[in-house]
């Protein structure tokens, strides 16, 4: 029974907290306290959560080495632009069709490319994004090279901080559920699973289509905030940038990612100021993080205080492991 | 016929600078298992030394090849030093990311010290003389490129499967533990393929300044990408898989460009490359490992 | 491991905190010191410093600065020192959104910037919103200064900068009347709206001319071989080739379409503007050859080489047609900053659209009422490499 109680005041308690953390922005946002610059990060930092977090599924828990998920992004960044702006349907069919659209193209190129394994899986997932790119630089209707300009702004704090808190409800609970079991014994050793019965082709593509369709999402609200989109923002270097937040976050940790896209987003920002050297120093910083924490910031730990502890994490044993 | 045969040209000397750079991605591939994302920005430091040596100490073009070589050799075995062996044991993620990094700051650093506008490789270290065979248009530097990417291929070839360095690269290659209980320095060999992969870089790198005049900090990204498909084309860590891998995905993008749509020239050349890898991934060279347990 | 964990939380805590505490100090800065108390006036130059199109932006900024260098040896303007604040956008459009809010957060009077028609498109909805101008110094696309669903210009959004029907129009006039070309192959930069706008509208009216377009290829940025296509193009034997695009493709274009044996004319826009044209080309493959301009940097008007050679003594280097545009656009603003009076971004808009007849390096050009420069354009050949002038033609 004390158990019980226990998990409804936590529910609870992270409840509260996420509420009033979305009250108070909420709040400065109206107030105008909080200034355009810091809304715009703010929106980049959820945007790379929502894709970081649901590139761990895939390249953290799952263990497969996607490089397109920049490509994902694309699909769901053009399909809910053509929903909304195109033939003018609410923003929520836009966001769901953008989920769905890049979930089918997970699932189509999941299903071939998954039988791959290690890099040869990161290189046709790489040719994958790339195919994207380049077919949507041919196709008339989205204005190929130049994009598509002029999208209204739907992007609100509402839908962001809803669709953020929906990503990493979702995945940390795929995660810690049967299915997410199945998934990291893949990653722990392919062979091992399939002999105890996994089948590991179908929990792959699960991974695969699940974070496809958040990084969708990603794309649906990047769309909507920054006004144009154009495939080559959409390039392997996008991709590049979403992997190395999961990096460096530390595979197979949500808290990991998330962390570490909000950490490399900041970052970003605050190197405009020193465009010289910006570059530069970014790509320091990852190697000598590398050096030094080769298995990213967290590990594969979560950070789980008593109160955020039920969002996150089941797995971690109280501090068992250490 | 006759454009045909042309296209031909055209594929051929594509895909030997393709070739080249493909050579020392597999090299390294094959040795340590890393997808060396900075090796197209050694080209890029290659092309660049070789302008240096040509503008400032007016040196012809063989010498310059060599400075670029020797000074990429050098470079290679310091990133390889600083930034890939500490993380020889951790996963080949991190090493990916750490590959990632140096490929950015190679590129940016260029950037910061030569700014990012293109530098014209001078006219003068290559006098153009063009051929021409019966309404053919063979330029000299076609053969120059080609010739000497098959001569330093079979230098290569000759290295690796004649000299004692060669055998030790093979034998790490094939099972790094047994090669250190044979008495082979596994970090010397290391050091030495990365050296010699960095020189045909650096190679490909003033080759493509001869050939299409201009150099600049981010020249390295799109050769480098797709030298990295043909590797893999040909089958990741096997040298005659990436010569071959090269000339095929050169012939490949220019018969694409030349009868069908240049706009898709890309695409095709990645759907190929899917397509290999969904046959038989390890490539057209590629001999299929059956799974230990 | 527990203490561990607190002060990841800690972390954590203070990162939001910082958030609220920054904005607070952001909001304060946009209230404390407003308008004419400062005593410099702060342009933003928000360009593409890294990334793919480094190389643009770092000339347009480079004219920009020797721009605003020259202006506070004159003694500035409105008796006050110009500021220029740099920030990079990396050539992506998110990024240039969010450093235009960081700029509008140091008060700037206007922003300078971004060079292609992407970023700008993503700086333009913070422009908008704090009725900041932007002049954009070469995004070409016709919807960034006017929307295209509406019809209606932007308020804020200015370029000094030809739109792509002007000139892409201009060439096949040229093409049809000059060159007497029959037929013609498009072969363009498909990977910006820049040479796929151009090529559309040459398209147009050349073929309402009686012309025939007997193919379109394309190339995307970066290509360096075109032999390929080139050699297609060769077996279809064109009167013409039209090549909109940047220099840095188009001269090794021509360079091989030469040594290939095309001899036809071909002709581009102002992106070929640039010495690199000469220097990778050669004077040889660049006869017969034409571009649409609005100025020559070998043009003996004073104050083209006045600025040529202030340029080449400061970055010593030889400005392209970014740097010229970079050049003129701060100094359209200092026109405007003089016939407004005061240092306010509205009334600087406002002085921005009435701007007539002014005198810049890129032609003499008046705003109309899209936003858009009105100027003479040129038809400039190249000759043994040199640029001659062909045709002038008013607009």
């Amino acid at each position: 029974m004390q158990k019980v109680k226990n998990k409804w005041i936590k529910i609870g308690s992270e409840v509260l907290i996420l509420a009033s953390l979305f009250t108070l922005v909420q709040y400065l946002i109206t107030a105008g306290l909080l200034n355009q610059y810091y809304q715009i990060n703010l929106t980049s930092m959820c945007i790379n959560v929502i894709l970081a977090v649901s590139l761990s599924l895939i390249n953290g828990f799952t263990g497969q080495l996607s490089l397109g998920h920049a490509g994902f992004m694309a699909v769901g960044a053009y399909v809910s632009v053509i929903i909304t702006n195109m033939l003018d349907l609410p923003f929520i069919v836009g966001i769901l069709v953008a989920c769905l659209a890049a979930g089918l193209a997970g699932f189509i190129i999941g299903v071939p490319t998954l039988r791959l394994k290690g890099d040869y899986l990161a290189i046709a997932t790489l040719a994958f994004g790339e195919i994207i790119r380049v077919t949507l630089q041919n196709i008339d209707y989205v204005n190929g090279p130049a994009g598509i300009m002029g999208i209204t702004k739907l992007t609100t704090w509402p839908w962001l901080f809803g669709g953020t808190v929906l990503t990493v409800l979702v995945i940390v609970n795929l995660v810690n559920s049967s299915y997410g079991r199945a998934i990291v014994s893949i990653r722990e050793d392919e062979i091992a699973s399939e002999l105890m019965g996994i089948n590991t082709t179908k929990y792959k593509v699960l991974a695969f289509v699940i974070g496809a369709m958040f990084a969708g999402l990603g794309g649906a609200f990047y769309a909507h905030y920054f006004y144009i989109i154009k495939p080559e923002t959409f390039n392997f270097l996008k991709s590049f940038d979403i992997l190395v937040m999961v990096v460096l976050g530390g595979l197979g940790s949500t808290t990991g990612a998330i962390i570490a896209a909000v950490f490399i987003t900041a970052l970003t920002a605050a190197l405009q100021s020193f465009p010289a050297i910006r570059m530069i120093l970014y790509a320091l910083i990852l190697v000598i993080v590398m050096i030094y924490r080769p298995q990213g910031l967290m590990g594969n730990k979560e950070l789980s205080i008593k109160i955020f502890g039920r969002i996150w994490s089941g797995r971690n044993e109280p501090d068992g492991n250490k | 016929m006759l454009e045909f045969t042309q296209q031909i040209i055209n594929g051929l000397s594509l895909g030997a600078i393709y070739a080249l750079i493909a050579l020392g991605y597999t090299m390294v591939y094959g040795i340590i298992k890393l997808i060396n994302f900075a090796h197209g920005d050694i080209m890029m430091v290659g092309a660049f030394v070789g302008y240096f040596s040509l503008t400032l100490l007016g040196t012809n073009i063989f010498v310059a090849m060599l400075a670029a070589m020797l000074t990429c050799a050098v470079f290679g075995v310091l990133i390889e030093k600083i930034a890939y062996r500490p993380l020889r044991n951790s996963t080949r993620i991190a090493a990916l990311i750490t590959a990632i990094g140096v490929s950015l700051f190679l590129e940016y650093m260029a950037i910061f010290l030569l700014g990012p506008s293109q530098k014209v490789f001078p006219d003068s270290a290559f006098p153009l003389k063009a051929y021409t065979l019966g309404g053919l248009s063979i330029l000299n530097k076609d053969v120059f490129v080609f010739v000497s990417a098959v001569v330093l291929m079979l230098i290569l070839q000759y290295i690796i499967k004649w000299t004692k360095t060669g055998k030790a690269m093979r034998a790490v290659s094939l099972d790094r533990e047994a090669a250190v209980l044979m008495g082979i320095s596994v970090d010397k060999t290391i050091s030495i393929t990365f050296a010699i992969g960095s020189a045909l870089a650096a190679a490909a790198g003033v080759m493509v300044g001869v050939y299409y005049n201009t150099v600049n900090p981010l020249m390295g990204i799109i050769p480098g990408l797709k030298a990295f498909v043909a590797a893999v084309l040909g089958g990741i860590g096997i040298i005659p898989g990436a010569m071959v891998g090269g000339f095929v995905m050169g012939l490949l993008e220019t018969m694409v460009s030349g009868y069908g749509n240049s706009l898709y020239r890309d695409a095709v050349a990645f759907g190929v490359l899917i397509l290999i890898l969904l046959i038989k991934p390890s490539g057209i060279f590629g001999e299929d490992t059956g799974e230990k347990v | 491991m527990k203490s561990g964990k607190k002060v990841a939380m800690l972390v954590i805590m203070l990162f939001i905190l910082s958030i609220a505490a920054g904005c607070g100090g952001g909001s304060q800065e946009t209230g404390g010191n407003a308008g004419d108390k400062a005593d410099t006036i702060n342009v933003g130059i928000n360009v593409e410093l890294s990334g793919g199109v480094a190389s643009y932006g770092t000339n347009a900024r480079d004219g920009a600065v020797l721009a605003i260098e020259e202006i506070n040896k004159a003694g500035g303007v409105l008796d006050k020192q110009l500021k220029g604040i740099e920030r990079d956008c990396k050539s992506i459009a998110d990024e240039a959104m969010s450093v235009s809010a960081a700029l509008i957060g140091e008060n700037i009077v206007a922003q300078i910037g971004p060079l292609t028609s992407g970023d700008v498109a993503g700086s333009t909805p913070v422009m908008m919103e704090n009725k900041v101008p932007l002049i954009a110094p070469a995004a070409t696309a016709a919807n960034v200064t006017v929307d295209d669903k509406t019809g209606k210009t932007r308020d804020y959004i200015f370029r000094v900068c030809f739109i792509d029907p002007f000139q892409g129009t201009l060439m096949a006039q040229f093409a049809t009347d000059n060159l007497q070309a029959k037929n013609a192959v498009i072969y363009c930069d498909n990977s910006s709206d820049y040479g796929k706008g151009l090529a559309e509208y040459f398209e147009k009216t050349f073929t309402e001319n009686g012309g025939v377009i007997l193919a379109k290829e394309g190339f995307v940025k970066d290509d360096r071989d075109f032999r390929a296509a080139l050699t297609k193009i060769k077996g279809l034997n064109p009167d013409f080739i039209y090549v909109p695009g940047y220099y840095q493709e188009v001269a090794p274009l021509i360079k091989q379409a030469r040594e290939l044996g095309i001899t036809v004319p071909m002709g581009g826009c102002d992106g070929w503007d640039s010495p690199d044209m000469v220097s990778v080309a050669g004077n040889e493959a660049l006869n017969n050859t034409y571009f649409t301009n609005h100025y020559s940097s070998q043009d003996k008007d004073p104050k083209v080489v006045k600025f040529v050679e202030a340029f080449k003594a400061k970055y010593n280097k030889e400005p392209d047609a970014f740097a010229a545009l970079g050049y003129d656009s701060v100094q359209i603003m200092v026109q405007a900053l003089k016939d407004a009076g005061e240092a306010d971004p509205v009334k600087l808009t406002e002085a921005l659209a009435k701007i007539k007849d002014f005198e810049g390096i890129t032609g003499k050009m008046s705003i109309d009422e899209q936003h858009n420069p009105v100027k003479a354009g040129v038809v400039i050949e190249f000759k043994d490499g040199k640029q001659v002038m062909n045709t002038r033609i008013q607009p």
